[in-house]
């Protein structure tokens, strides 16, 4: 029974430095993908929020497909589709699997992000641009210095969500051969023929990110709040 | 020809009109799949809901561990828990009369489904039950109704109105997750769509199943939307 853990250690025809790597390899494309699809989505919500109908229709029409198709189909799409269409101009390239499963998370990312974005633009009342414009700020200061700094506060939780969404939808990127904790798994298994091990472990270790993540989003909830009364005290 | 070839036809599309068919049959298995989980998730979420909330403390907590464990990692890592890793304990099944489930795909893909989606529909409905004013309760229980009876006549209908939308939400989400089950050998619209892509290495057919998706959601969202305005008539003025 317990030599079967002997797989998982670091030795000869152990795993542990292939899971560990993968372990790195889940993070990194988790990393790079938030800044991206967090930034598309703040720009598809005030494109959202804009004066005219053209801008409005094009983000929903985004977030629609973005947020109605599989990720595994986007990742597909992704992935064959840049492939296809760079192959008619530089034969023989391929596509890196770490930077389809960016851009394709990134995209979805951005979609769900942006109704987050949404929410916290709604949430800061019109008078912080007025005094803000009253001020002399121009529009492009106004949003850096008075809104963004609100609007992290009332958006954190919502986007907390959506990194833990994120985090587990970078398993997908193991099927077009990102070698993250899952298919490091996948191959562990094919080779010693023990999935309930590997799989589990793949699992325990999805968990122990998970729980970090929400201690951290946890954390950051309580700083960004700091300046709230109503925040831990009054209100409970 | 057969109905599910008239689309691609219609369209033009030679790639489509080949594998319409499979692709209707793929659909179906979708659908089967994600209503059958979202169904007897439910019932198993309303139970660890309860639960989570009026049961004793080690319930309280194990249905806690449960919900936290399943929604801190992928719904892929499950699903490959399940249908591989379950299958190596073969003898296990075969003497407990239970091979027959864990051997086919489909059971196995319609039991992780179900179990990860009653953790997030039990957390749901958690939110909701907590979200009636506590006056509620007392209310009922100065009326002379037992616990029991608080919960199913007074508790309950007034949270399942709070709960609709994220509950829709959730089935959603189960649609489109369900595509990872074409990764264990199961044809469904997107297994169908691998497997027309494989054949033809026609890269519109996986424009047409995004399609298929889309639709899909949104006439759930649509539909979703006119029952919510239909079951929350009665505050519509307040």
């Amino acid at each position: 029974m317990f030599d079967k853990f002997a797989l998982l250690g670091f030795g000869a025809g152990g795993w542990g430095w292939a899971l560990l790597q993968g372990a790195a390899n889940t993070i990194s494309v988790a990393l790079a993908t938030l800044p991206f699809g967090l930034a598309l989505g703040l720009v598809i919500a005030l494109l959202k929020r804009s004066d005219h109908a053209i801008p409005r229709a094009l983000a929903t029409i985004y977030t629609t497909v973005f947020r109605g198709v599989p990720e595994l189909l986007t990742l597909y799409i992704i992935y064959f589709g840049i492939q296809v269409l760079m192959q008619q101009v530089w034969t023989g390239f391929s596509i890196p699997p770490f930077v389809a499963g960016m851009v394709a998370l990134g995209l979805v990312l951005a979609a769900f992000s942006s109704e987050v974005w949404v929410g916290a633009l709604n949430s800061i009342q019109k008078g912080q641009r007025e005094a803000a414009a009253a001020l002399g700020l121009s529009k492009a200061q106004a949003f850096r210095l008075v809104v963004f700094p609100q609007l992290i506060r009332v958006a954190l939780p919502g986007l907390g969500n959506n990194w833990m969404v994120l985090l587990k939808e970078t398993s997908l990127i193991s099927v077009i051969t990102l070698q993250d904790i899952m298919f490091i798994a996948t191959r562990a298994n094919v080779v010693t023929k023990e999935p309930f091990l590997f799989f589990g472990t793949a699992m325990l270790l999805y968990f122990f990110f998970s729980v970090i993540s929400a201690w951290g989003i946890d954390r950051l909830e309580q700083r960004t709040n700091r300046g709230q009364a109503a925040f831990g005290g009054a209100t409970r | 020809m057969n109905w599910c070839e008239y689309p691609g036809y219609l369209v033009g599309s030679e790639v489509l009109q080949n594998y319409g068919c499979r692709m209707a049959n793929g659909l179906w298995v979708t659908f089967e799949l994600v209503m059958i989980s979202v169904a007897i998730g439910f019932f198993l979420a309303l139970g660890l809901a309860v639960t989570r909330l009026y049961g004793p403390r080690w319930a309280r907590m194990a249905v806690s561990g449960y919900t936290t464990f399943l929604r801190g990692t992928p719904l892929l890592c499950q699903l490959f828990l399940v249908y591989y890793g379950f299958g190596q304990f073969r003898e296990f099944w075969q003497d407990t009369g239970l091979w027959w489930f864990f051997r086919e795909p489909f059971y196995c893909a319609a039991f992780t489904f179900t179990i990860n989606t009653a953790a997030y529909q039990a957390e749901i409905l958690r939110g909701a039950i907590q979200s009636v004013p506590r006056g509620q309760f007392e209310g009922a229980l100065s009326l002379g109704l037992h616990r029991w009876a608080t919960l199913r006549l007074v508790v309950l209908p007034q949270a399942m109105i709070l709960a609709l939308r994220p509950l829709g939400n959730e089935l959603i989400v189960m649609i489109k997750s369900s595509a990872i089950v074409s990764l264990v050998t199961l044809f469904d619209l997107m297994g169908a769509t691998r497997l027309a892509f494989a054949r033809s290495f026609d890269l519109s057919i996986y424009l047409y199943a995004a399609l298929i998706y889309l639709v899909l959601v949104e006439i759930i969202r649509r539909v979703w939307d006119k029952l919510e305005i239909r079951l929350s008539r009665h505050m519509a003025l307040r």
